[in-house]
């Protein structure tokens, strides 16, 4: 690899304490370390429990690792979002760290064109062009113009997921984390999935996603990183 | 009278009420605490006027009481027969001759003179009660001038009749300082209160207050700039006297609905009749407003 | 919530901020810092000293110990319970607002909903009565309320035209932090959702700070961008409002996201 990282994990372990049962903790992750290159695609790869899930969620803050280090490239700057305030983390997720969890958190009344400007008008963009750019990602992404004023809240499963992946691509973040992000699409638009995400790596994004349609992993993948269940690496 | 001390009122009370009317003209528009007594009227009679009055009054004083601008209504009369027993001062219908005038809901239309003293009858001392119904509250309002809030009745005024509806006990701002009420007075009367050469006293009996705005004090009537403060004007002159200038009184005058308009300074009517005014409908009322009943 | 304007200092800095009653803690020992367009969540049971702890954050009780900094646009950061209380209350009725769960302690049930709206702008010197109306107008239509509803009386509306009512008149005065107690405590649930996206969106539109008070994580997790949780008085775990709800690290927010019911 020639170009530094733009996403460093080292270390990284992570387990839940449950004390509603208990105390019983659950051991996740332990030891990961990984860098993703900008402009590569690096997909998890192991059986479910491995913690694939859990490491995007903690590279994008959403969990609080308990050892480690994650950094990542942020307006020049290299920021550990396992240390970060939340300050920080809102302002590194704003214009850096794009995420397409598996599913949509609906926000109730607020129209699908909307939900999918919203990041772009909040990185500086005016509506305008927040809005031209959620329409094109809309009508690649097949959701029926007719959809669009609608709230999302009683779209299908396919077609909050795909409001959801025009809301990830909406901004052109310099790092992507994808969970599953064609698992009820169909091979339409698993191909259009497919070229936003070659699109994406073109522009240098760097990209961690799970992939477990394995035509479409092979795809966007340059590489795999196995993962196995904690207590296996213990 | 036997049994009574001058002006009905022990000397202690006078003394307590006169400290009280001290430290209102001291602080004008300040709304003073003092310990109300027990009169031989009822609350809303005028208990608050009268303890000032009483406080005031001399031997050497000449006493004129109105109720509504007149001199004959039933509480003017008993307020002035009240001193006249009480003190044995003089009494009098003539604005002019007064020294001590009590009244109830008018300001007289001549112009009062450095000298005189004007006592306000008060049922509702505080302007911003409507508001903010705790005493503690209003208290800090006053006493940090956080009055804005008072334009909120103005401007309900506006949105619901396009103008100031507000006709009577329309609020004021005192030296500049003391929002105040200046007790049932039409709003007529508003600009008659700022830079009076006379004393301006205000007693409310059953709330316990007295204040004052001493004499050249200004005193300004709330509004907005896009919506000015107005006096109340009338289509027609007395019916009586044909004065343009004065506040009038409908007044029906027969059975038919007939009505005319008079002058409610009875006082006021008079004297210009003397002086050779005549109105449209002179006769109108059958006899001379001014003269008392009895 | 994703809009999120970061300038150099805090607009609000809370350090060891304490409130007993008698012998009973309110609040023990709150410190953080709020940052100028950032939405804090404090959530937790009814008694864990939430309430109490906005209303020592809001200047309406002073609290025993502890310092609430506020940088005030005139002369920077101030403690606000040092400064003189014709400047504390100069300050609630206009660089703060503070929205109440029962929108009847916020709004004056006697006057009109324009004059509802006006107050605030006549409290700082609002003379002119056109431009008042102009403004309770545009206010009434932000907060989508019809405007030829200005001149009706607020027992006319309903529980959510209420809240929203209060909100333009404590948004009228442009204020830089909003307190809130329970938005959307006194809504049905069908009304809740139209306020949540309303605030939503005038929060990120006006780039208020706001500090609310919720014991409805699903409230926290639409507004706030930051959440503490409370506890006895005390706050027992703080951080995003993702994190908090998704990984909760201490014992009783554990308690607290799992006692949700989900339909």
């Amino acid at each position: 690899m020639t170009a530094s990282p733009s996403l460093s994990l080292a270390g990284i372990g992570k387990q839940f304490t449950l004390h509603v049962q208990g105390g019983v903790v659950l051991p996740v992750l332990a030891g990961v370390a990984l860098d993703v290159a900008p402009g590569e695609c690096v997909a998890l790869h192991g059986p479910s429990g491995s913690g694939k899930s859990s490491l995007l969620r903690l590279v994008y803050g959403n969990y609080r690792a308990q050892a480690g280090s994650i950094a990542i490239r942020h307006r020049g700057q290299t920021i550990d979002v396992a240390a970060a305030s939340a300050q920080t983390i809102l302002k590194l997720r704003r214009y850096t760290l794009g995420y397409v969890s598996q599913f949509l958190r609906v926000i109730p009344r607020v129209p699908a064109i909307d939900v999918v400007a919203e990041p772009a008008r909040a990185v500086g963009m005016t509506a305008a062009e927040a809005e031209r750019r959620a329409e094109r990602l809309l009508s690649r992404l097949r959701i029926p113009e007719r959809l669009w004023s609608l709230p999302p809240a009683t779209f299908s499963g396919g077609e909050q997921q795909r409001i959801n992946l025009a809301r990830g691509f909406v901004v052109d973040y310099p790092v992507l984390l994808l969970d599953e992000p064609t698992a009820a699409l169909d091979a339409d638009n698993r191909r259009t999935v497919v070229s936003l995400i070659h699109e994406a790596k073109a522009r240098g994004t760097a990209l961690l996603g799970i992939f477990h349609d394995a035509e479409v992993r092979d795809q966007v993948a340059d590489r795999l990183f196995a993962m196995r269940p904690p207590s296996m690496a213990a | 009278m036997d049994g009574y001390n001058f002006a009905y009122l022990d000397e202690q009370t006078k003394r307590m009420i006169r400290r009280a009317i001290l430290k209102a003209v001291a602080i004008p528009g300040y709304q003073v605490p003092f310990a109300s007594r027990e009169m031989p009227l009822p609350y809303g009679w005028g208990t608050g006027g009268i303890q000032v009055t009483a406080a005031i009054i001399g031997t050497d004083d000449v006493l004129k009481v109105i109720d509504q601008g007149a001199d004959d209504t039933t509480n003017a009369v008993s307020i002035r027969r009240f001193f006249a027993r009480t003190t044995g001062v003089a009494t009098t219908e003539r604005t002019a001759e007064a020294t001590i005038v009590q009244t109830r809901h008018r300001i007289p239309e001549r112009a009062l003179s450095a000298g005189q003293i004007i006592v306000f009858q008060v049922p509702i001392p505080e302007p911003l009660r409507w508001l903010e119904p705790r005493e503690t509250e209003t208290r800090k309002m006053h006493a940090l001038a956080e009055y804005g809030a008072m334009h909120v009745k103005l401007y309900e005024d506006v949105a619901r009749h396009g103008r100031i509806a507000t006709a009577y006990d329309y609020p004021v701002m005192v030296g500049g300082r003391y929002l105040m009420r200046p007790s049932p007075i039409p709003k007529f009367d508003n600009p008659k209160l700022d830079r009076s050469p006379a004393l301006q006293l205000f007693g409310a009996g059953r709330e316990k207050r007295i204040y004052a705005v001493p004499p050249w004090t200004t005193v300004v009537s709330l509004d907005f700039e896009d919506h000015p403060f107005e006096v109340q004007r009338w289509e027609s002159c007395c019916a009586l006297c044909g004065a343009t200038d004065s506040f009038l009184d409908e007044v029906i005058v027969d059975d038919r609905g007939g009505r005319i308009f008079v002058c409610s300074d009875s006082d006021h009517c008079g004297e210009r009749r003397a002086a050779g005014h005549v109105g449209p409908q002179p006769d109108a009322l059958g006899q001379p407003v001014a003269e008392e009943a009895t | 919530m994703t809009t999120l304007a970061m300038t150099g200092r805090p607009l609000l800095q809370v350090e060891g901020l304490t409130h007993r009653y008698g012998s009973r803690i309110g609040c023990r020992d709150v410190t953080f810092d709020l940052w100028p367009g950032e939405v804090l969540g404090i959530v937790g049971e009814s008694g864990s000293g939430k309430t109490t702890l906005l209303k020592c954050l809001s200047a309406q009780m002073e609290p025993h110990a502890g310092h609430v900094v506020y940088d005030t646009r005139e002369d920077g950061p101030q403690d606000v319970f040092a400064l003189s209380e014709p400047r504390r209350r100069l300050l609630m009725r206009t660089d703060w607002g503070i929205v109440h769960q029962h929108p009847v302690e916020g709004l004056r049930m006697k006057v009109s909903a324009g004059a509802n709206v006006g107050e605030r702008l006549m409290a700082v010197g609002a003379r002119h009565y056109g431009e008042i109306r102009g403004a309770a107008l545009d206010w009434l239509g932000r907060v989508e309320i019809a405007r030829d509803r200005i001149d009706d009386m607020p027992r006319t509306f309903s529980g959510g035209m209420l809240q929203r009512l209060q909100i333009a008149r404590n948004l009228v005065s442009r204020p830089r932090l909003v307190f809130m107690d329970e938005p959307t405590g006194s809504l049905d649930v069908s009304v809740q959702a139209r306020l949540l996206d309303l605030l939503r969106g005038l929060v990120a539109d006006l780039g208020l700070s706001v500090i609310v008070v919720t014991h409805d994580l699903a409230v926290a997790r639409l507004l706030a961008h930051r959440l503490m949780v409370m506890r006895a008085g005390a706050v027992v775990e703080e951080g995003l409002t993702d994190q908090v709800l998704d990984d909760p690290q201490h014992p009783y927010t554990q308690l607290l996201v799992a006692s949700i019911l989900h339909p």
